[in-house]
């Protein structure tokens, strides 16, 4: 019969041991990995401190408005001016009408404008300004340092630009982030819905918020 | 009677040429403004904008410097752009060119003029009447229909109201 070669036997029991080696490492790495990615998955419950955060604002009739009175209830909040001549009308008609398409579902969230105009916009001037696009919307507003308090936890860029660059006192302008930021019922970040994007696109985040 | 006769004929001739007014005939034949509109404000909104489409059928760019309004303390020429997601408005403290046989719609997102210090809120059905100065076509008179607030555009109001509400 076939002798035994006893060269071949120590290079295959090398090779046996080489082999369990690679494998040993590929299930290190494997484990790593996993605890890499496992660590990524923070709660929800933890995003809310990390977005958004506390914040005190506002309501046309004068009452406060804060991060735990919109918790309870997703929300689409918006920031902008009364006197913003077309994306702050367009995007909270546009809420208006994703909601009407939503049908029974659409006030399963809360449309939320809030102005960072506190200059021009008095609580009960936003409160007729919403008023417009006939279904409830929550107006806000706040002093500077309420304003700067949400605009920093949302990530919100808002800043007053005069209209005559010859005349820095003279009437200004305020140039602001365009998105729509859909929060959960627990105040976590959840999508925005951008300007630009379609309506369908809209919808399907909009139900992902109230499913 | 003959001199009577050729004052007669002179005055007749001025009434003519006043009446027939050549260039401001080319003017109205070569400019062309339509479907003015705007969206209704609200009480306490101190500002609005207008949209429409102007059309130059003439060879030469002509530009729209300014405008009045009864229904405000000022009318600009604004346009607005959108980067990294920031709206943007700005005057165009040159005007906005309207080049030659070519047409530049005024519209949201776009090119508008700006109703800063409304004088009182505008109103759905409402018509608001504003003057425009071009270089070239002089004076123009534009009506702008009050639309509702949803509104996208002249016609077919993508509005959240239903009429008659």
């Amino acid at each position: 019969m076939t002798e035994i070669d006893p060269a071949a036997t120590t290079s295959l029991k090398n090779l046996r041991v080489l082999l369990w080696i690679v494998a040993g490492l590929a299930a290190v790495i494997g484990l790593l990995l996993y605890a890499g990615s496992a660590q990524k998955n923070i709660p929800a419950s933890d995003y809310a401190s990390a977005f958004g955060g506390p914040f005190e604002l506002t309501a046309a009739d004068g009452s406060k408005v804060t991060d735990k009175t919109l918790a309870g209830k997703p929300y689409a909040i918006f920031f902008g001016f009364t006197r913003c001549p077309d994306v702050c009308p367009t995007s909270l008609a546009r809420m208006a009408r994703l909601r009407q398409q939503l049908g029974d579902e659409g006030m399963k969230f809360n449309i939320v404008f809030v102005s960072v105009d506190p200059e021009q916009d008095k609580p009960s001037d936003i409160g007729s300004y919403v008023e417009l696009f006939g279904t409830p919307i929550i107006g806000l507003t706040g002093d500077d340092t309420q304003l700067a308090q949400i605009k920093k936890g949302y990530g919100v860029y808002a800043k007053q630009v005069p209209i005559n660059p010859a005349q820095p006192q003279g009437d200004y302008t305020i140039d602001h982030t365009a998105a729509i930021y859909l929060i959960g019922a627990k105040g976590e970040f959840v999508s925005t819905i951008d300007y630009h994007e379609a309506d369908s696109v809209a919808l399907d985040k909009l139900r992902r918020l109230i499913a | 009677m003959k001199i009577l006769s050729s004052i007669t004929l002179a005055a007749a001739a001025a009434v003519i040429l006043a009446g027939a007014a050549p260039a401001e005939t080319n003017r109205a034949n070569t400019l062309v403004i339509k479907d003015g509109w705007t969206r209704e404000t609200a009480q306490g909104q101190t500002a609005g904008g207008g949209f429409m489409v102007i059309t130059n059928q003439s060879a030469r760019a002509d530009r729209l410097m300014t405008g009045s309004s009864t229904a405000a303390a000022e009318v600009q020429i604004h346009t607005v752009s959108m980067d990294g997601g920031v709206m943007r408005m700005r005057q165009l403290r040159d005007g906005l060119t309207i080049p030659a046989n070519g047409a530049v719609t005024l519209k949201p997102g776009s090119f508008h003029i700006m109703l800063m210090g409304l004088k009182r809120p505008l109103q759905r059905g409402m018509t608001v009447p504003i003057t425009l100065q071009f270089e070239r076509a002089g004076s123009r008179i534009v009506r702008l229909a009050v639309k509702p607030v949803g509104a996208t555009g002249a016609t077919g109001a993508k509005g959240t109201h239903h009429d008659g509400d």
